[in-house]
């Protein structure tokens, strides 16, 4: 589904990236680790299409089209989504507008008609279940005095609403507690299907007991160093990133 | 200029839609202002002496007064004697019903939207229609005369309710208010005068649709609105301009007077020409609009969308004289490129238990300078009054600038005063967001900006808020930020 190729980038004239690889298949699970700084974030930015980040080099394949050709709302059209690590606050939108206006746009980019107001209310109240989210919250101004939990859960009913084909979760599980941790793994697992994938990008295992991921990476330095199963995150839970950062200096 | 800068910068640079010119036939005064001109006004109007005079006072007073300097806008001096004050569409009969209307005038209004035709009577409103100097055409008039209700050209109300001009004319709004109050009071061509008897709830939304067509003319219009006690009317204004070079100046003045336990709620939909890109023409808006609640428990409410305009200064008040009387203001105001809006509200608490509420929204973008300007003012006999405001400003891109003046004065200390205020930018942050969901940049703003301006959108009649939606998004069109 997804084949990154040497995929180098910098921001503000920063390199970031130097060189990431990976291979991403329908129905996988992969997780991003690494320390602060090592490009995380930035890699999920790049692929959404952030302007900031200016790609430098290599190419990003996405079912089989050049993804670093589209601007960011065609990739989201395409089937890339993107739960923020800082969702945003847009006041006097409901979340329900809100998904109404990008459902339906994306539904034009598929050449498929607009959704009619029960349609998408039937759709809505399936996901919102799905995710367990009320609809009170969807009512109100599109994260606006959310709590962190809140927010989460909310990206995740987006995520729900717009069925992608490449979700990437850009540390969901910063600021969560353990409860809302669970119900957001919980939604996010239930969505998984043998064709869709995910990329889970995040500094703590915490998050990967509650949704496991087939492949773990590890990103230092803007490289992928290592890349395992599941157990690789369990080690670097014990023994920590310096483990890492010793093995690539010894190299 | 980044990105969204640019998209920004595009969707403000879009076009003004109604720039169209027509050739319609007029007849006009000759160029400049002397009491001759205002004779030559009265006499094409067929008034009566008492009016005559009337003007005549206005004019004398305007002469001794000076052009406000406060606001804050910057633009050339106007020239007052190279403006044309009257210009009318010749109409070779005078109609008596719209198939008599000259169909040139029926299409440059069926151009705008506006059906004057009443077999289309889906939109249930009845239309006033002014253009330059003189209203052609009223719809639906006999419908509402059955409730009593006068809807007309303020010239028709001079020549058939004399009793009502005369005691209203002029009592909201003084003519020598200010300098352009006093202009208009002077010079004013034409407008609507509406009426709405005792106990009747006006059935339809009326409004009044204005346009300037003529080169090099002013526009005076005036508009008077009477609610006798217990009544309630809805009323609409929209106004557009052709695409000039010149500065085009409009200088209007609107009354209206509140019985006990009656309710006037007025909305605008401004979109005079702004000018073009460069800042080049554009229309000068400088209005006067006031309601006096005169009675207890009466209300009026002010909306206004404001999108057109070079300039714009105007601040539609309220003074509640009226115990347990209310005000208030819903206002959009957006600019965009080299627009000015100096606009606001100025609440006046005379009566015992008064209220008011202001919301003001302002949007900037472009080169655009946008003020709020409000007055919030308690009267020592106004004991538990009471006033919400909140201003909040908005802006798109660097270039532009928002600023606040409240004024708050209060002589009555069991008075209840809130203001807040806020100011942010349409964040790369959010547009962001937005594009991650497959929204595309336009759509984007539109839904961010309307968001923003939803409090009073929501309080427009239906059918105007959608449109007021889309002028928001149109005007916004091609400034991302």
């Amino acid at each position: 589904m997804l084949t990154i190729k040497n995929l180098q980038a910098k921001v503000a004239e920063k390199q970031i990236l130097n060189g990431i690889d990976l291979q991403v298949n329908a129905g996988e699970v992969h997780a991003i680790m690494g320390p602060n700084g090592s490009g995380k974030s930035t890699l999920a930015s790049v692929l959404s299409g952030r302007e900031e980040y200016e790609v430098t080099g290599g190419e990003v394949n996405f079912l089989g089209k050049d993804l670093l050709e589209f601007s960011p709302e065609v990739r989201a059209r395409e089937g890339i989504f993107m739960a923020f690590q800082y969702p945003v606050e847009i006041p006097g939108v409901s979340t329900i507008n809100f998904m109404k206006t990008a459902l339906n746009q994306i539904r034009a980019h598929r050449g498929q008609q607009a959704l009619d107001a029960v349609s998408f209310l039937s759709l809505m109240k399936e996901k919102m279940k799905l995710v367990e989210i009320d609809q009170s919250l969807l009512n109100r101004s599109l994260n606006q005095g959310f709590s962190g939990g809140e927010k989460k859960r909310n990206e995740i009913f987006q995520m729900a609403m717009l069925e992608p084909k490449l979700a990437i979760l850009d540390e969901t599980d910063s600021g969560l507690d353990i409860d809302a941790l669970r119900i957001v793994a919980n939604g996010v697992n239930k969505l998984r299907n043998k064709n869709n994938a995910t990329i889970v990008v995040t500094h703590y295992q915490r998050l990967l007991d509650y949704i496991v991921p087939d492949f773990v990476h590890v990103l230092y330095k803007g490289r992928i160093v290592k890349s395992g199963t599941k157990e690789l995150a369990l080690e670097l839970e014990a023994k920590g990133y310096d483990w890492i950062k010793n093995e690539v200096a010894a190299v | 200029m980044s990105k969204d800068n640019q998209v920004l910068a595009e969707i403000t640079s879009k076009e003004y839609e109604h720039g169209w010119t027509v050739n319609l036939e007029t007849d006009s005064a000759p160029k400049g202002l002397s009491e001759e001109i205002v004779r030559f006004i009265s006499a094409k109007k067929n008034e009566p002496e008492w009016l005559l005079e009337w003007r005549l006072k206005a004019y004398r007073q305007w002469v001794k007064m000076e052009e406000p300097k406060w606001a804050n806008v910057s633009y050339p001096a106007n020239n007052y004697q190279d403006i044309i004050y009257y210009s009318a569409p010749v109409q070779k009969v005078k109609p008596n019903s719209l198939n008599e209307v000259d169909p040139e005038l029926i299409k440059t209004f069926e151009k705008l939207g506006i059906s004057l035709g009443e077999q289309k009577r889906l939109t249930g409103i009845a239309v006033d229609a002014v253009i330059d100097s003189i209203s052609v055409a009223t719809t639906f008039k006999d419908k509402l005369s059955e409730l009593g209700v006068i809807f007309c050209s303020f010239s028709e109300a001079v020549r058939e309710h004399p009793e009502l001009i005369k005691k209203y004319l002029g009592s909201v709004v003084p003519m020598n208010d200010n300098y352009f109050a006093a202009l208009n009071s002077a010079v004013f061509s034409d407008g609507s005068f509406c009426y709405i008897p005792k106990g009747v709830r006006c059935p339809m939304e009326l409004s009044t649709y204005f346009r300037i067509s003529a080169a090099n003319t002013g526009q005076f219009d005036r508009t008077l609105i009477v609610a006798e006690e217990g009544s309630y009317v809805s009323y609409l204004e929209g106004c557009t301009a052709p695409m000039r070079d010149e500065n085009q100046l409009h200088a209007a003045v609107v009354e209206l007077y509140t019985m006990k336990d009656a309710e006037i709620k007025y909305s605008t939909v401004q979109n005079w020409y702004p000018g073009d890109k460069n800042g080049k023409g554009g229309i000068y808006n400088f209005v006067t609009k006031r309601g006096l609640c005169a009675g207890d428990h009466s209300k009026i409410s002010w909306t206004q969308v404001e999108t057109g305009s070079a300039i714009t200064w105007k601040y539609p008040s309220c003074i509640l004289k009226g115990d347990y009387s209310k005000g208030e203001f819903y206002s959009v105001a957006v600019t965009n490129n080299y627009q000015k809006a100096d606009t606001g509200t100025k609440m006046i608490h005379i009566g015992k238990n008064t209220s008011s509420r202001i919301v003001s929204k302002g949007i900037s973008a472009g080169k655009s300078q946008n003020s709020y300007r409000g007055q919030v003012q308690i009267m020592k006999r106004a004991s538990n009054a009471r006033n919400f405001s909140q201003c909040d400003s908005l802006l798109m891109g660097d270039q532009c600038g928002a600023h606040t003046f409240p004024y708050i004065d209060v002589e009555n200390n069991t008075a209840r005063i809130e203001h807040e205020a806020t100011t942010s930018k349409i964040g790369e942050d959010q547009i962001f967001y937005c594009l991650q969901r497959g929204i595309g940049e336009e759509a984007a703003v539109a839904l961010i900006v309307n968001g923003y301006a939803k409090e009073v959108l929501s309080q427009l009649p239906m059918e105007f808020a959608v449109e007021a939606q889309k002028l928001l998004a149109l005007t916004l069109e091609g400034s991302v930020g």
